[in-house]
């Protein structure tokens, strides 16, 4: 909210400087997000009276105007059309500074010297008229600093009230903490509100919904529609709303006065001459004044009138049925107090937010109802001549009480480690309106009914941690005495994955989870498991994934598009999945990297483009890092990769994720172009398998025998499955083997490849024996011919 | 030979060995002359040769001077293979030169997300403070990321949040996480008091991506529950964290009232600022302070929401986003520079 500082002052005399003022509301939790000073850029801009207007003899659309500012008469050359002698308008002489640091010269306008000019609003930064000059108030006295005459000799902060602090949306609440702050004394005037004994007023008021609007005041006056006066508007325009006409501008000013939203409707397009408030039916709808039709539910709230027909949605917005206007003659003021959950329900389905619904939702003072409406009579007699009727009907069904809460001030110093003494939490308390009586750990506080936040004995420490500071808070450094602080297993080998890709040369990517339900099925992902976004703002994001790699693909696609075409990434990150039992998803914690373009190595040796092997490398490290005991990649053909060139990763015998090629089909409807090649895993099944054996074995300090093997198999044949075969055909004194050669010929025949094995044996207690070896070999070699058809390389 | 004859032997054939091994202009040479004056016609050979016909008592000076010969020789062999080597190493380099700032085989390093490496570093700092790390799911149901936390439906703090609800359950009950919070809710749930930890994680909000919104960003969140924690204790506890993370024990906290739901008192945390020191400058706006987050003693009402009796234990929470905390100390601008995931932004960190 605005709070301009002359308005604050009417209820607390501040005299602080401006930069105290907002060091004190900053630390009260009122947080200053601006300071204006609207004047501050004017300097020398008086007023003038206008003498006389005479053309200017060179130019048709400008004039001659003969001005006293005060202390002499002087002559301007002035374009305005509205300018006429008797006019009292704010004259920026030679000298003069204007908003923007511009200052005026004495200058000749198509030969006629000119002593400075005449100012619009918009050249005064009054908003945006500048159809002509702006017309001062005729007991405006020439010579006076316009500044004083406009009101622009202030402050006004601007205020971030957070959302439990209703009271301190409003002046009276603002300046009720700056005295509190300053020890100031708040004193707000009781408003003497004349009636007009020749004027009736009767009207009616019947509360039907009575849980939703505890009370409601009508009240009739007459009244003269127009516009109202100059201070009426200026602090309205300071405090940010726009002046409409005097019946409106006075239920704005006592809105932002005193927190009471307030509606007036016009009485004479009120059927029955009352209101009913009770709830809407299902697909009932009103006009509000914002011209829109709103269908209604029937848990919101209407005032209607006397025949029920809606006129208002309670709390909210007012119709265009009875909405004052210039022909108005007559108001019902309504002033009430609605039920908080029900307006911000209402408020909240409908769409629907307004300065009285912000209000009313989180609480106004049920109890000021009356005094609220009485200051709005009394300044509607003031600025539109009303003639007010002679009671009010407030209807009050559901009084409030003041709770009375037990406060101790062994539990202030318990929560906020302070030693303060009792008198200190009453001083504390009484200067925000809190009633306390009583000592030491029996304080009872009974706050004031515009303090909807405190109904606690912690919302009282809170207050009174506010009024002592946070600064006269002690610093203390707890430690846990009975943990050790520390990673969880699980969260120590995550850095561990990541930090083993990032060594392989990855560079770890944020993605976003959201994903458009077709980035999924291009991507070949299963769809049945996919979970929408309920609220979309896009439709690419309205899943969310089930994979990491299409939002990897797609950052992929970014760098290239940006003419980085090297792009080695890595995500770990979760993915989301429909339960299979309960409510929230599957989450699952997936590591996925992708690569695509070449490595750089010229120079010294030709660059090399990325293939399937990078991300097969990739992998290796990541399991070898944590340690896996057992990886299989078993040839498969797993969505979003090229058919013959992928794997599915099995550990221990299940699988976990794929490595592959990405299918260019996939790539290009992600935008991605050239060979990509990807994997993407579960990080916490993997975690789940067995790992490295650690106990310590000798290395052999013996010689090894090392042999060579080729054997010609189908080409379906994966290398790691007859690597496996001699493995396991061998025992313990192999202690290494692995395919060093392929061979493909049309000589081996079709389908057929050769696959050479390097096998090095070694026995932990003895060389071994040429005779030892000769019967190793032939046992690989059976073993590989049995098992997988194939025929041992001549 | 007695023990002088042996002593001249010994000193002639060092004298010509001297001269052989400085003849000497290969390696070859010099292995040559090694074998002359170190084997087994050597003249160390022949004085040791002679040793067993000495007395006793003559035997070790005849022995000390064997070994000097031999140590001596060794050492010019020594030194004049270190000068032929060299020479010769010399002689070939021109033709074995490589220019090292070719390049190399391309063996890169990756890098860490800056995100992940700022959070890897609060966590550090935590547990260096004894704290444990805490995580819960993104996905959460309205109970964990609002109700317990003390918001209830239709309450005006919900309008604080733009929520991604997602479609399960009944409406807007099952939505991603907002804030880290409903981690403290399943934390407290599933444990007893007292309770110390940080919770780090991804956050989510219905924002479409552009330069100052993000529909993703980290918090962490840190929550300690224990009998007597104090306010004082929550103010400590940042200082110490805040000093350790900018290194720099001459920066300041401000602590001002503010309002969470969830906690109760409540103020919003500022440090001063890290490039200007308070002077004010782009970073801080001017304002010397720049606002971090937020934090506050646990509410009552979150402590009955997890069963424990607010009576008897007290707590207090702060948090703040990742994001802010790395767009402040490296002046990056843009949030969505975090999700782009540019390789040459992603190798700058």
């Amino acid at each position: 909210m605005r709070a301009p500082l002359s308005w604050v002052r009417e209820f607390a005399p501040v005299d602080a400087p401006v930069a105290e003022i907002v060091v004190a509301l900053n630390q009260l939790g009122l947080e200053v997000e601006g300071v204006e000073e609207p004047g501050r850029e004017i300097a020398g801009v008086i007023v003038a009276d206008v003498l006389q207007v005479i053309p200017h003899p060179n130019a048709d659309k400008l004039s001659l105007v003969d001005i006293n500012d005060g202390t002499r008469e002087t002559r301007v050359v002035c374009g305005a059309p509205n300018v006429v002698a008797g006019m009292h308008v704010p004259f920026a002489p030679a000298g003069a500074t204007l908003p923007g640091g511009f200052t005026l010269e004495r200058r000749k306008i198509r030969g006629e010297t000119s002593d400075g000019m005449l100012c619009s609003a918009k050249e005064l930064g009054l908003g945006e008229d500048h159809s002509g000059i702006l017309g001062l108030d005729a007991s405006t006295v020439p010579g006076t600093d316009v500044r004083e005459v406009l009101g622009l000799d202030d402050v006004v902060f601007d205020i971030a009230v957070t959302p439990n602090r209703p009271d301190a949306m409003c002046i009276i609440g603002v300046a009720r903490e700056l005295a509190a702050h300053f020890g100031l004394p708040l004193t707000v005037p009781d408003a003497v509100t004349a009636r007009d004994p020749a004027y009736d007023g009767d009207i009616s008021v019947t509360i039907e919904a009575t849980d939703r609007c505890p009370r409601y005041l009508g009240w009739a006056a007459r009244v003269t529609m127009g516009p109202s006066p100059a201070w009426v508007q200026q602090r309205l325009v300071k405090a940010g709303m726009r002046p409409i006409s005097n019946v409106v501008d006075v239920t704005n000013y006592v809105l932002l006065e005193r927190n009471q939203p307030l509606h007036a409707f016009d009485l004479g397009r009120l059927p029955g001459r009352g209101v009913i408030v009770r709830l809407a039916k299902a697909k009932e709808s009103i006009t509000t004044l914002d011209g829109v039709v709103r269908t209604l539910t029937n848990e919101d709230l209407l005032i209607c009138d006397a025949k029920s027909k809606p006129q208002a949605i309670a709390g909210i917005m007012g119709g265009s049925d009875s909405e004052v206007d210039a022909a108005t003659t007559e108001i019902l003021l309504e002033a009430a107090y609605f039920e908080r959950m029900g307006i911000a329900r209402s408020s909240k389905r409908l769409k629907l937010r307004s300065e009285a619904s912000a209000r009313f939702e989180r609480g106004i003072d049920p109890d000021a109802v009356a005094t609220h409406a009485a200051r709005a009579m009394a300044l509607l007699t003031e600025v539109a001549g009303a003639g007010v009727a002679a009671s009010a009907i407030d209807e009050h069904p559901t009084p409030f009480i003041r709770p009375h809460i037990t406060l101790r001030t062994s539990k202030v110093n318990r929560l906020l480690g302070t030693k303060l003494a009792d008198t200190d939490v009453l001083a504390a308390l009484s200067p925000l309106g809190i009633d306390v009586e009583g000592a030491g750990d029996a304080i009872v506080a009974t706050p004031p009914a515009f303090r909807p936040d405190l109904e606690r004995e912690v919302d009282l420490v809170e207050e009174v941690a506010r009024r002592v500071g946070f600064a006269s808070i002690g610093r203390t450094v707890p430690k846990p005495q009975d943990q050790i602080g520390g990673l969880t297993r699980a969260q120590q080998e995550r850095r561990v994955a990541a930090d083993a890709l990032v060594g392989a040369g990855f560079s770890e990517a944020v993605t976003l989870p959201l994903v458009g339900p077709s980035d999924l099925e291009r991507f070949g992902a299963p769809t049945d498991r996919v979970i929408a976004v309920a609220n979309p703002l896009r439709a690419e994001d309205s899943a969310l994934r089930t994979q990491i790699l299409p939002g990897l693909l797609r950052a992929v696609a970014t760098n290239q598009a940006r003419g980085l075409a090297d792009v080695s990434l890595f995500e770990i990150g979760r993915v989301f999945l429909t339960a299979k039992k309960g409510l929230l998803p599957d989450e699952k914690l997936h590591v996925a990297g992708v690569v695509t373009g070449s490595f750089h190595r010229s120079p010294v040796e030709p660059d090399r483009p990325a293939d399937v092997y990078d991300a097969v490398d990739a992998l290796r490290v990541l399991l070898d890092a944590l340690e896996i005991a057992d990886l299989a990649l078993v040839p498969a053909s797993p969505p979003g990769m090229h058919p013959t060139r992928a794997a599915s990763i099995t550990v221990n015998g299940v699988s976990v994720g794929a490595v592959g090629q990405m299918s260019a089909r996939v790539c290009d409807s992600l935008g991605v172009s050239g060979t990509t090649v990807a994997f993407e895993l579960d990080l916490e099944a993997l975690l789940d398998a067995p790992r490295r054996d650690r106990t310590f074995v000798t290395p052999s300090p013996y010689p090894p025998a090392v042999i060579d093997l080729a054997f010609v198999v189908a080409v379906e044949v994966p290398a790691a499955s007859v690597e496996g075969t001699l493995r396991s055909a061998s025992g313990k004194v192999l202690e290494d083997v692995h395919c060093f050669d392929e061979f493909i010929s049309d000589a081996l025949g079709a389908g057929r490849r050769s696959l050479a094995f390097r096998l090095r044996y070694r026995a932990s207690d003895r060389t071994l024996k040429d005779a030892e070896v000769a019967v190793l070999r032939q046992q690989g070699i059976d073993a590989v011919i049995t098992t997988h058809g194939g025929e041992l390389r001549a | 030979m007695n023990l002088a004859e042996a002593q001249a032997t010994l000193d002639a054939g060092r004298l010509e060995a001297r001269g052989a091994i400085e003849a000497a202009t290969s390696i070859d040479d010099l292995e040559e002359v090694s074998r002359r004056f170190l084997g087994k016609r050597s003249p160390a050979s022949v004085a040791n040769e002679a040793i067993k016909g000495l007395s006793a008592d003559e035997r070790p000076a005849a022995g000390q001077a064997v070994g000097a010969y031999r140590a001596a020789v060794t050492e010019m062999i020594d030194a004049r293979r270190g000068a032929l080597q060299g020479a010769a190493e010399a002689a070939g380099a021109e033709d074995e030169r490589l220019d090292l700032t070719l390049g190399g085989h391309g063996q890169v390093r990756g890098h860490l997300h800056l995100i992940t490496q700022i959070q890897r570093e609060l966590e550090d700092i935590f547990v260096g403070l004894g704290y444990r790390v805490a995580e819960g799911p993104e996905v959460e149901d309205d109970w964990h990321n609002f109700e317990a936390l003390n918001i209830p439906p239709a309450h005006p703090a919900r309008s604080m949040q733009d929520t991604i609800y997602v479609q399960l359950g009944y409406e807007e009950q099952v939505l991603l996480r907002t804030h880290t919070s409903p981690v403290q809710i399943r934390t407290m749930e599933t444990s007893e008091p007292p309770i110390y930890v940080v919770a780090p994680g991804r956050t989510y909000r219905n924002e479409t991506l552009d330069a100052r919104h993000s529909p993703v960003f980290h918090q962490i969140e840190c929550l300690a529950v224990d009998r007597n924690l104090t306010m004082a204790d929550l103010f400590g506890t940042i200082e110490a964290f805040v000093r350790q993370l900018f290194n720099d024990d001459s920066v300041r906290t401000r602590f001002r009232s503010d309002f969470f739901p969830y906690t109760e008192p409540s103020a919003e945390l500022a440090v001063s600022c890290v490039f200007c020191h308070g002077d004010g400058c782009r970073v801080c706006s001017h304002t010397g302070w720049i606002e971090l987050g937020g934090c506050g003693m646990v509410d009552p009402n979150v402590f009955v929401a997890v069963g424990y009796d607010p009576e008897e234990w007290q707590g207090f929470a702060f948090g703040f986003g990742l994001e802010r905390l790395a767009m402040i100390r490296y002046g990056i601008d843009e949030i969505r520079t975090f999700v782009e995931n540019d390789v040459r932004f992603l190798a700058r960190y």
